[in-house]
């Protein structure tokens, strides 16, 4: 085991959250280090080569791996320190567990940020473990960060935002999409992405779920039907595709290891993808200098991640021994804009949850 | 199949090739690219076979987490190749069931 390190705020994840909450940590004046186990910081945001969307403060109409770039220079010239290839396997009081560079060592920090992110769902069916069939976050890595695809012909399940922009940003690389699966009656996802594949003429089939894969050794073919008001497959209405790439969109599920490992609190919580952490309204967890932010702590955006990733910094700085000197004001503008970001028809769902969520961390607190 | 032309990205950028190889069949690579990417623009999709019933498996995740990916690397077993770098010579095999580990000397 290499020698331990020691730093006042350590992040886990070099995402959005993990991004922001070490440059705002830092400019409250603490030591940060940043591990993330990939080659370069950016988390999902490196492979985003969409334009965004919302409010201008959100990057709005810029692309995401421009984005992290930004966030990238900006950490580094503010000597946020960033350590690639450097995974954190476990969390042992305020101290983590990591493995850089294929060698062992520990951390140790005053307060720690966990921003792990969210990894996708899967789905069962028969064949769904041939070859071919892969979480379509996985075709957008192999396409747009390793340049390779995985298949020419395509199907992908689920029409939420992630499902509209992975057929889109296949169609880019050159595959061909021969459809979108969706078992609910509507599309999930914005109305701007879903017109954009109709245009490119990729029918999205609603109230459809797929049946089966099949294939000799990986996929040949998908058969898909469609379903009655109860969600049962309607007899007759199969019908099959010979494709050898089905890539699935089915949602995503908060990485909260290291924060079970600590001792945090968690409640069950299905619009933010599963288990999350108890939080403040600072991202504090119940365990005292241990911060949450982004899709860990609910699955959301990278806009709200950048956010979140604000107060958890802020106040893992403060933890720290750094009050940055307007750090209420700092701290209730970040709230205002996360209140905007959940707004409106997609966002008010999120915007219940995550306040169950502090109401329950309150709950815990005042009966301390 | 490589990406050569992106609309958003642009051309695909030179990079060195090094060769590996696969079940005895040398391929070339991208170097610094991860083994499941070289082998998938090789049209390689059956990584390994599972260890009770013997069946198929590829890339799911791509990110390191699921473990279909994982091959037997210059004789190491259960190597996930999707966040594993190539290097110039690499030696890699199918793997059956949970691999072999080499002879301990
Ligand atoms: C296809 C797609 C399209 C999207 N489009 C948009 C959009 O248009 N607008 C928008 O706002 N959002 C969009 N998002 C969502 C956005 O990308 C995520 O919400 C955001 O990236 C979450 O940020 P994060 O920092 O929480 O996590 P991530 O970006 O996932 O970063 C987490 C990082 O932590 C690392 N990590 C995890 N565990 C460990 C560990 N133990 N040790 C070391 N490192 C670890 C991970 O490898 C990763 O690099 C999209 C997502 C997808 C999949
Ligand atoms: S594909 Fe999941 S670990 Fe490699």
């Amino acid at each position: 085991m290499a020698g331990a390190e020691v730093t006042e705020v350590a992040v886990v994840g070099g995402g959005p959250a993990g991004l922001s909450a070490a440059l705002a940590a830092r400019q409250a004046g603490a030591k940060v280090i940043v591990v993330d186990e990939n080659a370069a910081p950016g988390g999902q945001l490196r492979k985003q080569i969409h334009k965004f969307f919302g409010s201008k403060e959100h990057h709005a109409g810029r692309r995401g791996f421009r984005i992290a770039e930004e966030l990238v220079a900006a950490c580094r010239e503010q000597g946020v320190e960033l350590w690639t290839d450097t995974l954190a396997y476990g969390i042992f009081d305020h101290t983590l567990g990591i493995v850089r560079g294929g060698t062992a060592s520990t951390l140790a920090a005053r307060s720690i940020v966990l921003a792990t992110g969210a990894s996708e769902n899967a789905l069962a069916f028969p064949g769904c473990t041939l070859p071919g069939v892969m979480g379509a976050g996985a075709a957008q890595t192999f396409i747009n960060l390793h340049r390779v695809l995985p298949g020419r012909r395509a199907l992908i399940v689920g029409a939420g935002n992630v499902g509209l922009i992975i057929t889109y940003q296949l169609l880019q690389a050159g595959a061909e999409v021969l459809g979108v699966v969706e078992a609910a009656p509507r599309i999930g996802g914005y109305a701007v992405h879903a017109a954009k594949i109709r245009r490119a003429g990729v029918p999205i089939y609603t109230r459809h779920t797929v049946l089966n894969a099949a294939g000799h050794g990986e996929l040949e073919e998908v058969t898909i039907a469609a379903l009655d008001e109860n969600g049962w497959p309607i007899a007759g209405s199969e019908r099959t595709f010979a494709i050898d790439l089905l890539c699935l969109a089915v949602g995503l599920t908060p990485l909260t290891e290291l924060a079970w490992q600590a001792g945090c609190l968690f409640e069950y919580c299905g619009p933010l993808g599963g288990h999350v952490p108890l939080h403040s309204e600072d991202m504090e967890t119940t365990v005292p200098g241990l911060f949450v932010a982004g899709d860990m702590a609910g699955v959301e955006e990278a806009s709200t991640a950048l956010e979140e990733g604000r107060l958890a910094g802020l106040a893992a700085a403060a933890y720290a021994g750094y009050r940055s000197p307007n750090l209420e004001e700092e701290k209730a503008a970040a709230r205002e804009r996360l209140q905007a970001l959940r707004s409106g028809p997609f966002g008010e769902g999120r915007y219940l949850a995550h306040e169950e969520i502090v109401r329950r961390w309150l709950k815990w607190r005042d009966a301390r | 199949m490589r990406v050569e032309e992106h609309p958003i990205l642009g051309p695909l950028p030179k990079t060195e090739t090094v060769w590996i190889e696969v079940d005895g069949k040398k391929i070339p690579a991208r170097a610094g690219e991860p083994i499941a990417a070289a082998l998938l623009a090789a049209g390689i999709r059956v990584f390994r076979t599972t260890h009770r019933r013997g069946e198929p498996r590829g890339p799911f995740c791509a990110v390191g987490r699921c473990t279909d990916c994982v091959m037997t690397v210059d004789g190491v077993p259960n190597v996930r190749t999707c966040v594993t770098p190539v290097r110039e010579g690499m030696k890699i095999e199918t793997q059956r069931g949970l691999g072999r580990w080499p002879e301990l000397k």
